[in-house]
């Protein structure tokens, strides 16, 4: 019998450059929680296990390790656990490994995904806690603001080209001065 | 020639840089034409139609003459102005638009014609005969007639691309912006303060002015200190803002290392799209020439531009300066050089009831009537009320008064207005939603009523975003009123220039009126005026003055041209920036991907997805032999391919069983769980969008599978349409494409060689079938299809684990005589077995045409049902699915046309069209898949191939679509 084994998305090592620093992190689990029509009653019960309430638009619930991002109409992912049973509540689908997550931290990480991301990422406007559906260049991502930058998810076959975007701004930045 | 102590520029940091091949020596904070000038340089360009020297107009942003082209290693770059580029060491440049040296231009034989080359010559004279325009008189003037030149090779430099927000944004960097930003930045509000040259200021480094008892620059520099100690302050500096758009977004292009030698990772240019809650536009003005004859000559100059070049930069462009002006202001250049030590041999005022009184010669109720100086001004003539005069002089600075820059009001329809009292337009209020005209921008033009605009502005700005603006109070700065009689044109013999650029007269202006282009609009488009790089900033109001006065209308009433977007030039590869090479698009990667290339298969782009097409063995010198291979070996042993590129879509809720029926033509509500039923999906109107198998995973759970190519496109229908059509189902759906890693397994041992990585072995499991197994203890999706025409599975891992799995599968399968196939076998295989990809439903075929119009329920509405029922759809007229079989050898023919044979080959003969080719060792023949009309009743039918573009005139017979196992007997096995 073969052991099949797991490989993340990006093997990188962190990359320090203009202030900013870039990671490829292991979100663990990763499952799509869509609520059906009129479940939101339900869908809070079931989640209250994990401490967490569905998250409004835009919004970011979390408990400890746990995190609700939201990431579109009626439907948020869950991060750093396992899905309760939400049956008949909520379409829940395993997303894991199919995301590529990069932490973008330091000074200047919004500079540098105002390269390619088209909306204001200003603290006021988008503080620690909100999360968006948003383009990053050509690519659909989803990014959280993080207490020291961000934390940006796109699709595991762009993993590639998501890195090579970031680090391209991350040395123009520091080229920049 | 430089003035001692004068000038804002380093003169401890000397800068070396060529013009035209030759070394010359600037100070770091000279532009090029600052430079030049300096140096002694007179003529910098050839104009546009003429070919006549020409030298510095200006000191700014609108220069008409002094285009020049930037040399660098991997780029050049034309039309760049000398009055804009900063100098640097081992800046490289030389003039354009020329044949010959700069000085003795060959073309300068245009300037002895000039009496026939007025406006519309061409149009009247190239008219005959009308092939000769695209092959002989357009080349060889676009050749005389031209810009600076391209280089012919890609610009391989770097540029970036940005978005910024802010609350206020301030357009323009002189005492207006400086206050309204001070004003908000001590309010609080995110301020982005944008200024187009290298440094703030804007008129205080330049018009010699006291503020705040202290020189402008002083002021300026203590100003910025503040601001740069706002965090709430972006201060972008070489930027110009170059359009306004909706919901407050402004482009902006910002000359990021242009004034600096290349460096690796630093952008030239970056493109920024700026949204502001507010805009204040405090761009000021540009100051304005005067028709008078033979107006063009290097050394005649604007009257700001002189000054700028005295107090900014240190030079002054001559050693016996004249003024010409129609009003106040230019009385203080002429001071200014006094002062400095220059002799200014006359001031000109137009005016006669203008002050005499000043430290030179005055002449009131004066006119330039003729100048002389090939290459640089040597004399004037004029006249004036006690007669005329001559004038040795090499420098004429001419001011016709001040036109301020309304540019961005206008770039969302809005009209400036007339305004009597300063003789120039200004903005009209509310032109564009949330910014506001203040300053010269807006007619103010003296530095004590810009100080209080700036301020009024910034505060009715933070009064809209609910801030508070701080008391302040403004400096004292000199307030003298601004007084004009406009003069737009003195007569006399010679020609008399309105746009230099592109070498436009009064005479022309006169001319489009005498025929019968009146309008302002068509007038611009007759004579060219407005057209060149500079987009009429120098021309646009003086010419429709004249041509207001040739119409016998008000300027009022003439009205002005349109001002577009962008206000200055803008290079394509700033709004591309990052697009250039594999920056076009993301690249997309497999799980297999490395292992594929560890083979040595070459990739090839499907969609964005890079996929193998085949893995070549040693000794297999050609694609042919690799494929052949692969195709034998899945049909004899077994082949594993990368299928994980296919859409995936999860779907669930009680109402997606019902949802599938929507939008599939055939029903999925009956398809039992745990089986797989292939599906077809119609467009809105009717035709074929994908195709795919949907697999029923529970009573409320189903997966669908798309193609790859409309992967993307079937998300966003499904999207469409639930939120369109089915908004309260009860269905919710995702895309797991990325989540799952695929794998086809076909052939006679396909099933051994799961059994050989599952952990339990398969018992029944038909065709069709799907459900969850086991590798390795990882859950596993298994689904019983074929795209091959062999036994078939496709089996499914969590991504992560796809790239083991799959060198797990290659390596089993080696040990059984298989191994991995490619795209190219893969399409082989399915052209034998008559599946269709995108190559058939490309978007203009029916479910009729490919032979699926049953798959059509007729016990059920579904989406594109109603619409694929009209007239002209179905029937014989249609071009249906076939398949052709040729000789073997044949080569490749995809859309190559069919034609009866015995017909006249000819557009209106052809009868349809291959769409997929295939070498078949399996059938002993090229197959081919294609449309023929009315080809289902056709088949044994020897039809004619003709493919033009390959040269090919073949034969074939018209067969069914299927060659291989029509009943399918293999898939089933």
């Amino acid at each position: 019998m073969p052991e099949l084994i797991a490989k993340p998305a990006l093997e990188k090592k962190p990359l320090q450059v203009g202030g900013c620093q870039l990671q490829a992190v292991d979100l663990g689990p990763i499952t799509s929680i869509a609520l059906f029509p009129g479940q939101a009653k339900a869908a809070d019960k079931a989640l209250k296990p994990l401490g967490l309430a569905f998250p409004a638009p835009n919004a970011v619930t979390q408990k400890g390790s746990a995190m609700l991002v939201w990431t579109g109409r009626e439907q948020a992912f869950l991060l750093g656990a396992d899905a309760p049973d939400m049956a008949g509540v909520a379409a829940v689908t395993d997303q894991s490994g199919g995301w590529s997550a990069l932490r973008l931290s330091g000074d200047k990480a919004a500079d540098v995904l105002a390269r390619y991301v088209p909306l204001d990422l200003r603290l006021g406007a988008f503080p620690v806690g909100r999360a968006v559906r948003a383009p990053l260049g050509h690519m659909s991502a989803v990014i959280m603001r993080e207490a020291d930058g961000f934390l940006i998810l796109t699709f595991r076959s762009m993993a590639r080209t998501t890195w090579h975007e970031v680090e391209t701004a991350m040395r123009t930045i520091e080229a920049r001065g | 020639m430089r003035v001692a102590g004068k000038g804002l520029i380093d003169r401890d940091k000397p800068v070396r840089f060529t013009f035209d091949g030759k070394a010359y020596q600037g100070f770091k904070g000279d532009t090029v034409a600052s430079a030049l000038l300096a140096n002694g340089v007179k003529v910098v360009g050839r104009s546009f139609k003429y070919h006549r020297p020409r030298g510095v107009l200006t000191a700014g942003a609108q220069e008409p003459n002094a285009l020049i082209e930037v040399l660098g290693a991997t780029n050049q770059t034309p039309n760049v102005r000398a009055t804009v580029q900063e100098v640097f060491e081992g800046l490289a440049t030389r003039s354009q638009n020329r044949m010959g040296s700069l000085r003795f231009d060959l073309l300068a034989v245009n300037d002895l014609l000039s009496p026939f080359l007025s406006a519309g010559f061409y149009y009247k004279t190239f008219m005959w005969p009308r092939a000769f325009w695209e092959k002989l008189y357009e080349p060889i003037i676009r050749r005389a007639a031209g810009l600076g030149s391209l280089s012919g090779k890609a610009d391989e430099g770097h540029y970036e691309k940005a978005f910024a927000f802010c609350d206020l944004l301030v357009v323009g960097g002189g005492p207006t912006g400086l206050m309204a930003a001070l004003t908000a930045a001590r309010a609080g509000a995110d301020v982005i303060l944008a200024e187009e040259d290298s440094r703030l200021g804007g008129s205080l480094l330049a018009n010699g002015e006291e503020i705040g008892g202290m020189s402008g620059p002083d002021w300026v520099a203590q100003t910025l200190a503040e601001l740069s100690s706002h965090t709430n302050v972006r201060i972008m500096t070489r930027t110009s803002i170059v359009g306004a758009y909706d919901g407050g977004v402004y482009g902006a292009l910002e000359r990021v290392a242009l004034h600096k030698a290349p460096r690796p990772n630093l952008p030239r240019e970056c493109f920024w799209r700026i949204t502001a809650a507010r805009t204040i536009l405090a761009a000021g003005a540009m100051e304005r020439a005067i028709a008078f004859p033979m107006n063009d000559r290097p050394g005649i100059m604007l009257a700001s531009a002189v000054q700028a070049y005295l107090n900014r930069y240190g030079v002054v462009p001559g050693k016996r300066i004249t003024v010409f002006a129609n009003n106040d202001g230019a009385r203080a250049v002429a001071r200014q050089l006094i002062a400095a030590g220059i002799e200014v041999a006359a001031i000109l005022d137009s005016r006669p009831d203008a002050s005499a009184v000043d430290d030179c010669p005055v002449y009131l109720g004066a006119e330039v009537t003729d100048t002389r100086g090939r290459h640089g001004l040597r004399f004037i003539s004029g006249r004036h009320a006690k007669g005329v005069f001559e004038i040795e002089t090499d420098c004429l600075a001419v001011s016709g008064g001040w036109n301020p820059t309304v540019h961005l009001t206008c770039h969302m329809n809005g009209r400036p207005r007339w305004s009597e009292d300063i003789a120039a337009f200004v903005p009209s209020d509310g032109a564009v939603p949330g910014l506001v005209a203040a300053g010269a921008a807006n007619g103010i033009f003296t530095t004590h009523g810009c100080l209080a605009s700036g301020h009024e502005a910034a505060k009715s700005a933070l009064g809209a975003l609910g801030k508070v603006a701080p008391a302040m109070t403004m400096p004292r700065a000199e307030g003298l009123p601004y007084t004009i009689t406009p003069l737009w044109e003195v007569e006399g013999k010679g020609r008399a220039w309105l746009d230099f650029a592109n070498d436009v007269t009064t005479k022309d202006i006169k001319l489009a009126a005498q025929e019968g282009f009146r309008s302002v609009e068509h007038m611009k488009r007759y004579t060219t005026q407005g057209m060149a790089p500079d987009q009429g900033k120098n021309s646009n109001v003086g010419a429709l003055a004249v041509l207001a006065d040739a119409t016998g209308r008000a300027i009022a009433q003439t009205g002005t041209t349109t001002f577009r977007p962008p206000y200055t030039p803008v290079s394509i590869a700033a709004l591309g920036a990052g697009g250039r090479g594999m920056g076009f698009a993301p690249q997309r990667f497999m799980t297999s991907d490395q292992a594929s290339r560890d083979r040595g298969a070459p990739m090839i782009e499907a969609g964005l997805w890079y996929r193998p097409s085949y893995f070549p063995k040693p000794g297999e010198t050609t694609w042919a032999q690799s494929c052949d291979r692969e195709v034998a070996m899945v049909r004899g042993s077994v082949g594993v391919a990368d299928v994980s590129t296919l859409g995936k879509i999860d779907i669930q809720g009680r109402d997606a069983a019902r949802f599938l029926d929507l939008v599939y033509t055939n029903t999925f509500s009956t398809l039992p769980v745990g089986r797989v039923r292939y599906g077809l999906m119609l467009r809105e109107d009717g035709y074929v969008m994908d195709d795919g198998t949907t697999a029923r995973l529970g009573d409320n759970h189903y997966l669908m599978t798309t193609t790859t190519a409309a992967a993307g496109l079937v998300m966003r229908h499904l999207d469409f349409i639930h939120q369109a059509q089915c908004a309260n189902w009860d269905v919710r759906f995702i895309s797991v494409t990325e989540a799952w890693a695929q794998f086809a397994v076909a052939g006679p041992k396909a099933r051994a060689l799961l059994n050989a990585v599952l952990d339990a072995p398969l018992t029944e499991f038909p065709f069709m079938a799907c459900g969850t197994v086991q590798v390795g203890g990882v859950q596993a999706r298994l689904f019983r299809i074929s795209f091959s025409g062999e036994e078939g599975y496709e089996i499914a891992v969590p991504t992560r684990f796809g790239e083991s799995l799959f060198r797990d599968l290659l390596a089993k399968a080696e040990t059984m005589g298989g191994g991995p196939y490619g795209m190219e076998a893969l399409n082989v295989m399915r052209v034998e077995k008559g599946f269709i990809t995108h190559a058939e439903i490309h978007g203009r075929t029916t479910a009729f045409d490919i032979g699926m119009a049953k798959m059509i329920a007729a016990k059920k509405d579904c989406i594109g049902k109603a619409m694929a029922a009209r007239p002209g759809l179905v029937g014989p007229e249609r071009q249906q699915l076939v398949g052709l079989k040729l000789a073997i050898g044949t080569p490749p023919c995809s859309g190559a046309h069919l034609f009866t044979v015995g017909d006249k080959i000819g557009r209106e003969e052809s009868h349809g069209y291959i769409t997929s080719f295939a070498h078949s060792d399996l059938m002993g023949a090229c197959l081919a898949l294609g449309f023929l009309k009315n080809g289902r009743a056709r088949h044994g039918e020897m039809i004619r191939i003709v493919d033009h573009m390959r040269g090919l005139d073949l034969t074939g017979e018209v067969c069914d679509p299927v060659f291989h196992d029509k009943e399918g007997e293999k898939l089933r096995a």
